[in-house]
């Protein structure tokens, strides 16, 4: 379980977020909304210390992870797969090595048993066939594809994913739900989706926490979003439901 | 930025340049772990740079030795001068200031680009992510190598310097080359060699580390990378001239 408590952060004496507290269960699906430059990333990338904050902190399984050494925030670490909002593939590496190298990094397995489990990932988000092209080769859906094998390669507890859909068309961002939800499924991981795309997070989310500039809005299951008063999550889900083109969810708000 | 924003950039800018080298300090137990990034890093700053190091060093000395004969020589001078001034300016001076000029262009560019570009496309973070020390991982095998294999470079740097000195000398007709190397022998001490590896460890250290830092702190887009590229191979270029004065007062 990740327990965030009352993180604030400012860079440059610019507050970023403010006073944030949230609990991820172990097995949910949470999505953080919120418009761009709301603080969500920033919020993600607290969850395993990339950032650490002005005030608060941060538990993993109530182990206060900006207690512990570098070396210790390590292993924690090694707990998580994260999908950067670009991919963040290693571009001077074919996307095969990519995938395996955490394997050959942290685990002690042969090359063989190596090439196996990358090919396993690869099928798992259904590129089987791409491990010796160069990430510069592959089209923005498949590098986030890929990143989201190199991910998962080491069988994560935790799954953050920074914006998996942005700059999609709207086909492989179904493609990459699919993919979350069947990961999901197959792995049992909590998985903490930061996005601003209301259509993925119907799909995909168990529960929704909605930050507005660096304030934690509202949280919520996603069948109750609907029926939230909260005019700022209202706005915010009503316009991005007219960008989708769903009539009828925004009769429904 | 206000005024006293202004005067302590410098100083934050080396507290965290300072914090950057003791944490790839603490991370040296940990070089066998990173050891075939290390073997790259050595082919990629030291194998790979050898031929322009030896074309500039081997130019060097030929010029040096043309214009020493130009200055010198004299009915009243005998022509083993030319040796006695060509083979200490390498060894001492041109050897491993030659050698750093274009290291820092070469491989300081090369390193601040590379390390910009992973910084602004979040591949540092996702190594930090995964759990790898990325300073370990990154900065450590860039600046042993520097650091093993500047010194490499200024050895090739004199000998090929020296051998061009001498080619010139005979082919131009300047003296013989026994009599360059007879010259050359004449005032050789022994320190100097030392003292020459000395400031090219020092250089390798300089420039791969500036790099290192300017890249692992690369802020914004393409315009971040190039700003830090450039500044890298500035700022090295400054370092080495400080250095050489500073090792010269030091240890001469």
């Amino acid at each position: 379980m990740i327990q965030a408590e009352n993180i604030s952060k400012s860079f440059g004496g610019k507050p970023v977020l403010h006073d944030i507290s949230l609990t991820i269960n172990d097995g949910e699906v949470l999505a953080i909304i919120g418009r761009s430059g709301s603080g969500k990333s920033v919020f993600m990338k607290h969850l395993i210390g990339l950032i650490e904050p002005t005030d608060g902190r941060v538990l993993i399984d109530g182990v206060d992870i900006h207690t512990l050494s570098y070396n210790e925030l390590r292993k924690v670490r090694q707990q998580f797969g994260v999908l950067f909002q670009g991919g963040a593939l290693f571009d001077s590496m074919n996307s095969f090595d990519n995938v395996a190298f955490p394997l050959r990094t942290f685990t002690s397995m042969t090359e063989a048993e190596i090439k196996r489990e990358v090919l396993n990932c690869l099928s798992m988000v259904e590129l089987p066939d791409v491990g010796p092209k160069l990430t510069s080769e592959l089209s923005g859906g498949m590098q986030k594809r890929v990143a989201l094998a190199r991910a998962i390669s080491l069988k994560p507890r935790y799954i953050l994913y920074d914006e998996p859909t942005s700059g999609l068309d709207p086909e492989t961002s179904n493609t990459i739900d699919e993919l979350i939800k069947s990961l999901d499924r197959q792995l049992d991981a909590t998985s903490i989706v930061v996005t601003h795309d209301m259509h993925s997070v119907l799909s995909i989310a168990d529960r929704v926490a909605f930050l507005h500039i660096g304030k934690l809005q509202w949280v919520g299951s996603v069948d109750e979003i609907h029926a939230a008063e909260d005019p700022l999550l209202t706005d915010f889900v009503k316009a991005n439901e007219y960008q989708i083109g769903n009539p009828d969810s925004v009769k429904r708000l | 930025m206000s005024a006293t924003a202004s005067l302590a950039a410098p100083f934050q800018s080396m507290g965290r340049y300072a914090l950057l080298m003791a944490q790839a300090t603490r991370a040296l137990p940990e070089v066998n772990v990173y050891r075939k990034n290390l073997f790259i890093e050595m082919v990629r700053t030291g194998i790979e740079s050898a031929p322009i190091i030896a074309l500039a060093a081997g130019f060097s000395g030929a010029v040096t030795t043309v214009q020493t004969a130009y200055q010198l020589v004299s009915p009243l001078i005998p022509n083993t001068i030319i040796g006695s001034i060509v083979a200490p300016s390498m060894i001492l001076e041109l050897g491993a200031v030659v050698t750093g000029f274009i290291l820092a262009g070469r491989v300081g560019a090369r390193i601040a680009a590379e390390l910009g570009t992973m910084r602004v496309t979040e591949q540092i973070d996702a190594l930090e992510a995964m759990g790898l020390n990325s300073i370990g991982y990154l900065i450590l095998p860039r600046v042993l190598a520097g650091v093993i294999m500047v010194p490499v470079l200024y050895v090739l740097a004199c000998f090929v310097g020296i051998g061009g000195g001498i080619l010139v000398a005979h082919l131009g007709g300047f003296l013989p080359a026994a009599e360059f190397v007879e010259g050359a022998r004449a005032f050789f001490k022994p320190f100097d060699p030392v003292f020459g590896a000395i400031k090219a460890t020092v250089f390798g250290f300089a420039i791969t580390s500036i790099a290192c830092y300017k890249g692992y702190f690369t802020r914004g887009g393409a315009e971040g990378v190039g700003l830090s590229t450039t500044q890298a191979a500035v700022t090295s270029c400054v370092y080495i001239l400080i250095a050489d004065l500073a090792l010269a007062l030091l240890l001469l």
